[in-house]
């Protein structure tokens, strides 16, 4: 038999084990070399700390009780393991995302990080993991009491034991939980220490059913008849409770703290939660599968009234297995250890994040916000929250005399934290959830939960258990044995139904009926669009916070080189070389994110609002987040871009179908005009020559007036060919000039004498100012005369006052000379002056028209080849035109 | 003739429904699991206080535990095959996968 020293003593070496694999795992972890330390192995290990003292010794004796009902603690989170891809894989993501610190920060986070709703979490799961301690330390006390009765201790007060146990516990977790506030919340150290616990609980537990099996029974077969043999033999459970527990254990998976740290908090990678999901079910089936065999035979050979929650440790015991039983021993211890580490880390840092931080902040407000090592406060309100939870699990245990009820509390427990499962899940699944929504349904269910459950098992006295005999306030229905006046024959059944029922009824109709604030809409969208965007959201306005305020403020939290690194990359980021980073919105934001890790959602939200002064989300903000909107946005931006296109290239096709439309009619107009042109001059000299050809109708003098038409006519065809010709040459820009020296008052002489063969010649007065005129022109004289004769010809032509007159003007205007041609008629009509240069454009006056019209076209054509132009001034009492000459050509001049 | 590219996208096409539907599998053995877990036992304890026999129970549980944890296994492999190829497929690996995704 091994004495009570020995047994100490093995499992203090076991301890200082545990605390050498934490140090050495931390240590690698910190060179980067612990590469086992990151995979799927460790990950499903570390999640055993499901499987507690609890469910260590505590499965037997439910199995020796209520048969197969032990299972249903197995199937719950086996069936929401397999189905990770639903609710695990969401909650893993957006806790990477979001850089969630807990469950009550996931919560708080999602819901417009309120500190408020945290702290509501935060004491729930207090209060619902208080007993499940108080239950591991019994468990440990009760295990060490077994070996302890025949021995020279069996005074030994099992409180004594478990003041050690907690000790040693807060210890351990203080080591390495608080080490440092890691900006991950990641702990090497504890997570592999943890592992290592859980294949000791495994091999104890696997160990002592093999030696039950094929060394106490005759294998599977023997041991399955043995069942049948056994009082257990029967099942007795109903359908309800059987779906009860399962549906309330895997509620139980996704809530309970220490679950959420190594679930979340603790995921290195995402993907080591796809083996998780068939290697963890695995485990639990592995630790339950024993679990009846050692119920049988502990029933068979056991003596009468001997506790069946023991037997894993007394039926080796009993048996004469020392060795095995020590096994038994650690792999109990084990299991106890694991979860209370992990829960009051767990719990400790929702404490200190939720509840002592933002106290110590708002009682510090007045201060300097800046002053102080904020490091130092987080990392001793941890250490103080781990001390203070073991506190209360040992003060719990003491409380309640270390009996049997606080078996009963498992499950009592797994409803309470279940409490918060309506916000979590709609909080990752529907947009429409509130913060008042679920602060409702989480406070009701909760109160419920308390009263009809909690309480009653609590073992109180005095007023209270009064009125939870008589009912609150005296009255019946408010009876926690019967609530509503529902006489349900399990209670926990019934404290199931009303108090997750009435949670979810509360939580969707105030969710429904409440408005979210800008923050909480765009967590949501955040939340339960995970997958769209993992990347950073815009959660911040232009802030008012300088860089200074928050790199100070960084450094409390984070320390000195952490802060001073995250800056000096934000501001190489921004495009600085030196100095602080701009506090942009996407900076505060990252910056949050970082504080986040340290101290939680709402905390740092708290903090960084404090030196930027406002959480406000604008609208803006809010668009660019929900990404469907975005999106949305995006395409109608695409589309809208898109549309401007098709408009700007339907006008400008529009306007080319216009364009040749036009040069359609115009080409059909000029070819009308050059045909009627041509056949004006064709019929009369056709007429004239058949009068010819008739002999002797004519006479003398007859003939020669008939030849003098006809010579007219052909005259004036060929001048029409001419024109025509002309034109077309100046068109295409096929027009050679032969530039010469002239005076412009010697091309104005030529002109006017060219003008005065002609018929009207006589009647038109020109005046002139030939001082004005000693321009020297380096041009094509000829052309340039040519336009001058046809604006002379047209005076002569066209001017209708009697007497006509035309004034020559030259202008010297600065940088230029103009010849201005005046005459003292009537003017073109406005509506016309538009046209008057267009080919065969004849301006319909009463005098009978001599030319095709084509004159002021080549006119204007030649005018520019030269260089210069030709404009109709309008303003002048008669027609005026004025032409401009080419500046190149005026060489010489005054 | 099929030019390169239009080949090597049908491919991943294939393969993202393929992946779709591995999902959806992956979605629905929890749901086959509730039926196979809770079905029987609803439908048999109902009627009669005495049940059946724990031994054919446990043995029924256990092995409908196993297969589905062996069904979950097989899925769970297959879709991180397919995540693993295509991440090689891209020039640059999937951000979910980083251990530091969180911050930037």
């Amino acid at each position: 038999m091994l004495s009570f020293d020995g047994l100490v003593a093995v499992c203090v070496f076991y301890v200082a084990g545990l605390f050498a694999v934490a140090f050495l795992a931390e240590k690698r972890a910190a060179e980067g070399k612990a590469r086992w330390l990151s995979s799927p192995i460790t990950y499903t290990l570390s999640l055993s700390i499901y499987t507690t003292a609890w469910t260590f010794y505590g499965a037997v004796g439910s199995a020796a009780r209520s048969g197969l009902e032990y299972l249903t603690i197995y199937l719950g989170p086996t069936l929401i393991f397999i189905g990770w891809f639903w609710i695990l894989r969401k909650m893993v993501r957006i806790g990477r995302a979001q850089r969630v610190t807990s469950i009550a920060d996931m919560i708080s986070s999602r819901y417009g990080k309120s500190g408020p709703l945290a702290a509501l979490v935060t004491v729930l799961m207090v209060i619902g993991a208080t007993p499940y301690i108080a239950l591991q330390l019994q468990s440990v006390a009760l295990s060490f009491a077994v070996f302890a009765e025949p021995g020279p201790r069996a005074s030994l007060n099992s409180d004594v034991i478990a003041v050690w146990v907690a000790g040693g516990l807060a210890l351990f977790t203080i080591v390495f939980g608080t080490r440092s506030l890691d900006m991950n919340e990641r702990h090497p150290g504890l997570v592999s220490a943890i592992a290592v616990e859980a294949i000791v609980k495994l091999l104890a537990l696997l160990a002592v059913g093999i030696f039950v099996v094929w060394g106490l029974g005759d294998g599977a077969g023997d041991i399955l008849a043995r069942i049948e043999a056994s009082p257990m033999s029967g099942w007795s459970s109903n359908g309800a409770r059987w779906v009860g527990l399962t549906m309330l254990s895997g509620a139980a998976i996704l809530c309970l703290p220490r679950m959420f740290q190594v679930l979340v908090v603790e995921n290195s990678d995402e993907r080591h939660l796809a083996t998780a999901s068939w290697a963890f079910p695995l485990y639990m089936l592995l630790i339950s599968l024993f679990v009846l065999p050692i119920a049988v035979v502990g029933l068979e050979l056991m003596p009468e009234g001997s506790n069946p929650d023991l037997f894993v440790l007394t039926l080796p015991l009993t048996l004469g297995q020392d060795g095995l039983a020590l096994l038994a021993l650690l792999g109990g211890f084990s299991a106890a250890t694991s979860m209370v580490i992990v829960a009051a880390l767990a719990l400790s840092t929702m404490v200190s994040n939720h509840i002592i931080m933002p106290i110590w902040l708002s009682a510090t407000r007045h201060e300097n916000p800046m002053s102080g090592d904020m490091r130092q406060v987080a990392l001793f309100a941890r250490r103080l929250s781990i001390l203070g939870i073991m506190a209360l699990g040992l003060i719990y245990f003491r409380l309640s005399g270390g009996s049997e009820a606080l078996a009963a509390m498992g499950l009592i427990a797994f409803l309470g934290v279940a409490q918060v499962l309506p916000a979590l899940l709609g909080g990752i699944f529907w947009r429409g959830a509130t913060k008042a929504g679920a602060a409702t349904g989480i406070a009701v269910g909760f109160a419920i939960w308390a009263w009809v459950l909690l309480l009653p098992n609590a073992h109180v006295s005095g007023w209270l258990q009064e009125a939870l005999n008589e009912g609150f306030l005296g009255l019946a229905w408010l009876r926690p044995a019967s609530p509503l006046g529902i006489d349900g024959t399990d209670p926990l059944l019934t404290a199931m139904v009303l108090s997750l029922g009435l949670n979810v009824v509360f939580f969707i109709l105030v969710s429904l009926l409440t408005f979210p604030s800008p923050l909480e809409r765009l967590q949501g969208a955040q939340f339960v669009n995970v997958y769209d965007h993992t990347e950073m959201p815009l959660g911040w306005k232009g802030s008012t916070g300088t860089a200074d305020d928050l790199l100070i403020m960084a450094r409390r939290v984070l320390g000195a080189g952490p802060a001073a690194r995250l800056f000096q990359t934000a501001a190489r980021a921004q495009g600085r070389e030196t100095g602080l980073p701009e506090p942009k919105p996407d900076f505060i934001e990252h910056l949050e994110r970082e504080l986040a890790g340290s101290v939680g959602a709402a905390t740092a939200h708290a903090m960084v609002g404090q030196i930027t002064g406002g959480a406000n989300v604008s609208v803006k903000d809010l668009l660019a987040v929900a990404d469907e909107t975005a999106q949305i946005m995006e395409y109608s931006n695409k589309l809208e871009a898109k549309s401007a296109e098709l408009v700007q290239t339907a006008a400008r096709l529009r306007e080319a179908n216009q364009k040749l439309t036009e040069l359609s009619v115009q080409k059909d107009a000029f070819l009308s005009q050059i045909s009627h042109e041509l056949r004006t001059p064709m019929t009369s000299i056709r007429a004239f020559s058949e009068i010819l050809m008739q002999d002797g109708a004519v006479d003398e003098e007859a003939l020669a007036r008939f030849s003098r038409i006809i010579h007219d006519e052909s005259r004036r065809l060929t001048r029409l060919l001419d024109d025509l010709l002309d034109l077309s040459v100046l068109e295409d820009g096929r027009v050679t000039l032969n530039e010469t020296n002239a005076l412009l008052s010697e091309v104005l002489d030529r002109s006017i004498d060219a003008t005065s063969a002609l018929q009207d010649s006589a009647r038109l007065t020109i005046h002139r100012n030939p001082e004005t005129e000693q321009v020297a022109l380096v041009t094509d004289v000829d052309r340039l005369s040519q336009v001058f004769i046809n604006l002379i010809s047209n005076a002569q032509k066209y001017c209708e006052a009697e007497p006509p007159e035309l004034s020559i003007t030259v202008l010297h205007l600065p940088g230029r000379v103009e010849v201005e041609f005046a005459d003292n008629g009537a003017g073109i009509p406005v509506g016309q002056r538009a046209v008057i240069f267009e080919k065969f454009a004849r301006l319909e006056t009463g005098r009978a028209a001599q030319g095709a019209g084509l004159g002021l076209a080549i006119s204007r054509e030649i005018m520019l080849r030269l260089g210069g132009g030709l404009a109709y001034v309008p303003g002048q009492t008669g027609t005026a035109f004025r032409v401009r000459l080419p500046s190149m050509a005026l060489r010489g001049a005054s | 003739m099929i030019s390169r590219g239009t080949r090597r996208r049908l491919f991943l096409e294939r393969r993202t429904y393929r992946r779709n539907r591995l999902q959806d599998a992956a979605r629905l053995v929890p749901v086959f699991g509730a039926l196979l877990f809770f079905g029987p036992v609803i439908i048999l304890t109902s009627q009669s206080t005495a049940g059946a026999e724990t031994s054919v129970w446990a043995v029924y549980f256990f092995t409908v535990w196993a297969g589905l944890i062996v069904l979950s296994a097989v899925l769970s492999r297959a879709l991180s095959r397919i995540a693993d190829g295509e991440n090689e497929e891209k020039t640059q690996p999937a951000s979910k996968s980083g251990p530091s995704a969180g911050g930037r």
